[in-house]
């Protein structure tokens, strides 16, 4: 294996996550759960239509995505929203400490935002010597026991009601109890009155609606409602992917988006933000901030094929379906977006030398591709990337950031050699002959395959033997 | 769950016969028995002997120019319009559904449409152009079947080896949990990250186990290796054949002979 | 710095070529969504009753005792109404000596306090519901602010089941919303809820606990 500096210690992390029980039994059971409420909630859906149009309408967006964000920036000027641009995460962080700073803030507030996960902004506003404080109930746990997210739709599912419990009673002091309705109205409380004195509201964005100037946010606690809405300065946070040209378009990606994420027709609340507090309203924030960030996005653009990354809408689909990550859960992926979608977003993002294991490690099952509510091909995508990795296409040369770290020294002569074996069909006959003839022969260890597995004994007559014998021995017949 | 609407042909009198690799080397069995299932129906079967591999194994390594070069040979070999049968969801679905990728913009782009557009898993081919009528002529028997990913996901066929099962009145068909989950198998991916396709694996043979049955069938041979030869390490009764293998002896005719 | 950075992205994005057109939007799955005035009505209360929400079937001549009578079912004893809310001079009316109806007629800073901790129940109007996921629309106005329907344990909500329409994009088409949106613009559906603890569903995390909607019939079919 490639040891890359700084890379993703992805195979650590998946032993680690194998040997705990606990954490294997929390993700089956959610991600069965998960799985069974979305295929519910479509039941009376035309569901591959519905795809198509979510795909078509990604797609119509990313077309023109250039337009679709001068004309987001104008009407949300024309609305009274703050607009501002960063080309990566350092500059957002730096803007949005900038707003918190001119702001004299002390305390910010969060609603879920991945994007700010990506760029570590809780992070940067510490060393400003801001607190920033998650206020959605699972990002609020895992906040709380200094982790990351493990699922980016519920950020805490890899912990049980009783580390939760552990976790509140330690940190605030919250009876301990097994109830998660005690445990979610504790959580309530504490939060109320953090609510009434932040300084600042940041929350990220689900559709930027172009024509309009809307910000919508989907949820279901309200804790993102009241981040918008108490603190007298919101701050929205989002990758430049997410913009849209019209609330029209909006419809079938919120009707994908609750029901392939937990199998909800909708969420309890959709949010939608076109502007700061008018002088005549008695509540809403006085300042409204846009903060769009690319942050890599860019460049995953230029790509015909792997743009197709930018239609995710963050639904978490394809991890509640995917086998690997069931069994390993978000953390082993080390990276902000775990799972089918971390595979294929976080080398683009990051480059292949920083997730050198991200694309390989993937049965292609295609469990992930099929329930995408916007028919991202992920399989497909990583096939391209394994390809990048190994610079294994001299027609399409490899232009991902980091490609060509799975290269390696011996692996080309290998695979020159299978080539040359299998284009030549006497010299395959003769090969598999070979390997009929001295089965005995086969080594019984083979890797890692052999540590599960019985090692595979060639049959005593290959096909094309049989084959052959068969047509002999009938001709005379 | 594938989109596109497949077209079947009407029943032909000649095809082509893929063996893939991997039934050429560990189940020629299962390839004799593709050959007298399809030459019961009445079909006179090519078995073109200049064939090696369709070239997935480069092609999902990410190694392109290999897989074209070794799949290039295989656009040689059937210049009649007969249709190509595969028996297996996953290296059909490599040339019916990856061939026209991997050659985009060659001079082999059209040959490689064509050959991809009459390429069928066989299986389906059986159900759905032969329209077979399977008589059972064995004991009583429970098996389980795994359909492979590529056979259910990338093939849409998830139902056609249940409906041949079905036309078999001396056997019951059970469901294991999870049945549409991976085995774990995924061809390179088993060596590159073994942990996680082991746990995949493990759990597979412990699904089918709890069926009851001691026998599952499936009709890709690497779920096959992958899943039997688990059972086998574990030293579970569990046991694996290909379908067609399994149909084929059922339904043969001198069977009471053996 | 930022204008450059505005100007560097769209360089960027724009160096993008395109060798197709993008596929069209077909939204006939969506428009197909319909139902008969009996269904909508039934599919609404169906998706709202079943994430805890509470459908009260009246009529314009019975609203103000439905509501008094869910309130007084409660407890509630401070009512939050908008300014100038239509049920202001009914509910005053109607109701007994220990309901007390507060007004949202200051800015938020001189009683934000009152608000988060003493006011039990909001009554607001809406400007729809959808039939399709069971959610009500609201615009809050400066008569009817934004935090009337998120802040109080209770939220109770008038909806005429006329202005009841089958999809979003229904709304979002026939009322023009991409002429014009509000400050704030809401779909509510149910009360808040979360499910991060071990997926237990959990009603009321930091908005209401309890949705009451009052569907008013002129027809008086309500039964």
């Amino acid at each position: 294996m490639t040891d890359t500096h700084g890379a993703v210690p992805f195979h650590p992390n998946v032993r680690t996550a194998l040997d705990n029980p606990q954490i294997r039994g929390n993700f089956r059971r959610a991600m069965d759960g998960l799985m069974d409420k979305r295929r519910l909630a479509f039941d009376d859906w035309e569901l591959d239509k519905l795809r198509t149009l979510g795909s078509a309408v990604r797609l119509n967006a990313l077309h023109h995505l250039p337009e679709l964000l001068e004309q987001l920036d104008t009407r949300c000027r024309a609305n009274g929203i703050q607009v501002h641009w960063a080309r990566d995460g350092d500059e957002a962080c730096a803007l949005i400490t900038d707003i918190c700073r001119r702001r004299n803030a002390r305390s910010v507030i969060k609603g879920k935002s991945m994007v700010s996960e990506e760029m570590e902004l809780n992070h940067h506003l510490e060393q400003a010597d801001i607190e920033a404080l998650e206020s959605d109930l699972g990002e609020y746990i895992v906040q709380m026991a200094e982790e990351t997210p493990s699922h980016i739709i519920m950020p805490a599912i890899h912990k049980n009601t009783r580390e939760i419990s552990d976790l509140m009673h330690d940190k605030t002091g919250t009876e301990p109890s097994l109830d998660a309705r005690y445990l979610t109205a504790s959580a309530r409380a504490q939060l109320r009155e953090r609510f009434m004195n932040a300084d600042v509201g940041i929350s990220g964005v689900n559709f930027a609606v172009a024509d309009s100037g809307t910000l919508c946010l989907v949820e279901n606690e309200g804790n993102g409602r009241l981040t918008t809405t108490v603190p007298p300065c919101h701050i929205a946070v989002t990758g430049i992917e997410k913009v849209v040209p019209s609330l029209d378009d909006v419809a079938p990606l919120l009707a994908l988006l609750t029901r392939s994420a937990t199998g909800q027709p909708i969420t309890t609340y959709f949010n939608m933000i076109s502007g700061p507090r008018q002088p005549d309203e008695q509540d809403g924030p006085e300042e409204v901030h846009l903060v769009l960030v690319d942050n890599g996005r860019s460049e995953v653009y230029q790509d015909e094929e792997l743009a197709e990354t930018l239609k995710c809408i963050r639904c978490g689909a394809c991890m509640n379906h995917c086998p690997v990550y069931t069994r390993v859960g978000g953390h082993a992926y080390g990276t902000t977006y775990p799972g089918p979608i971390g595979k294929i977003l976080m080398p683009q993002l990051m480059g292949l030398d920083q997730t050198p294991d991200f694309p390989s490690a993937s049965s292609l099952c295609g469990a992930c591709g099929e329930v995408c509510p916007v028919r991202i091909p992920i399989p497909q995508l990583l096939v391209r990337l394994r390809q990048e990795s190994v610079d294994g296409d001299s027609l399409h040369p490899a232009h991902v950031k980091g490609h060509g770290v799975k290269r390696g020294r011996l692996e080309p002569w290998i695979w020159r050699g299978w080539a040359w074996m299998h284009r030549s069909p006497a010299l395959y006959r003769l090969g598999t002959a070979l390997a009929a003839r001295f089965r005995r022969l086969t080594p019984s260890r083979l890797g890692g395959w052999t540590d599960y597995r019985r090692a595979p004994r060639p049959a005593a007559t290959t096909l094309h033997q049989a084959i052959k014998a068969r047509r002999t021995h009938r001709r005379p017949s | 769950m594938t989109d596109s609407i497949k077209m079947y042909p009407p029943k032909p009198d000649r095809v082509y016969l893929f063996g893939t690799c991997l039934i050429d080397i560990f189940y020629p069995e299962a390839g004799l028995a593709a050959l007298s299932l399809l030459e019961r129906e009445g079909i006179d079967v090519h078995f073109p002997d200049d064939q090696t591999c369709c070239g997935q194994p480069a092609y999902t390594s990410g190694r392109m120019d290999e897989a074209r070069d070794v799949a290039r040979r295989q656009l040689d070999l059937f210049p009649e319009p007969w249709p190509i049968l595969v028996p297996s969801g996953s290296c059909g679905g490599m040339i019916a559904k990856h061939y026209p990728h991997l050659f985009e913009g060659t001079d082999d782009a059209a040959r490689a449409e064509d050959i991809a557009a009459r390429t069928f898993e066989l299986t389906d081919f059986l159900l759905n152009v032969c329209h077979v009528r399977l008589e059972d002529k064995g004991e009583p028997v429970q098996v389980a079947m795994h359909t492979s990913c590529s056979a259910r996901r990338e093939m849409g066929l998830a139902e056609v080896g249940p409906q041949l099962l079905g036309q078999l009145s001396g056997v019951t068909l059970k469901e294991q949990a999870h049945a549409a989950e991976c085995c774990g198998f995924g061809g390179s991916f088993a060596v590159r990250h073994p942990e996680v396709s082991g746990a995949m694996v493990q759990d597979k043979v412990a699904a089918l186990s709890e069926t009851g049955v001691q026998h599952f069938v499936t009709s890709d041979c690497g779920c096959l290796m992958n899943i039997d030869g688990c059972a086998q390490k574990q030293g579970a009764k569990l046991r694996g054949e290909h379908l067609l293998s399994f149909l084929w002896q059922r339904t043969r005719e001198d069977r009471t002979h053996d | 710095m930022s204008s450059t950075a505005k100007a560097d992205i769209l360089a960027r994005l724009r160096q993008r070529t395109h060798t197709s057109p993008p596929p069209e939007r077909d939204f006939s799955v969506l428009e197909a969504r319909q139902w008969t005035p009996a269904e909508r009505i039934e599919r609404f209360r169906q998706h709202l009753e079943s994430v805890q929400g509470e459908v009260i079937r009246t009529t314009e001549s019975e609203l103000n005792q439905a509501i008094l009578d869910r309130l007084s079912r409660s407890h509630v004893r401070r009512l939050l109404l908008g300014r100038n809310s239509p049920f202001q001079a009914g509910l005053a009316a109607a109701k007994s000596g220990d309901l007390e109806l507060h007004v949202y007629d200051q800015p938020i800073e001189t009683w934000q306090s009152e608000l988060f901790n003493e006011i039990e129940a909001a009554l607001t109007t809406t400007l729809g519901g959808i039939a399709e996921t069971g959610s009500l629309i609201l615009w809050p106005t400066p008569d009817e602010p934004r935090l009337m329907s998120l802040v109080p344990p209770m939220h109770l909500a008038v909806l005429r089941v006329d202005q009841l329409h089958d999809t979003l994009l229904q709304v979002v088409r026939e009322q023009r919303w991409s002429q014009g949106m509000p400050t704030n613009a809401l779909l509510i559906s149910g009360p808040s809820k979360t499910a991060d603890i071990e997926q237990t569903l959990v009603f009321g995390a930091h908005g209401p606990r309890e949705l009451v909607v009052f569907l008013v019939d002129e027809s008086g079919s309500g039964a």
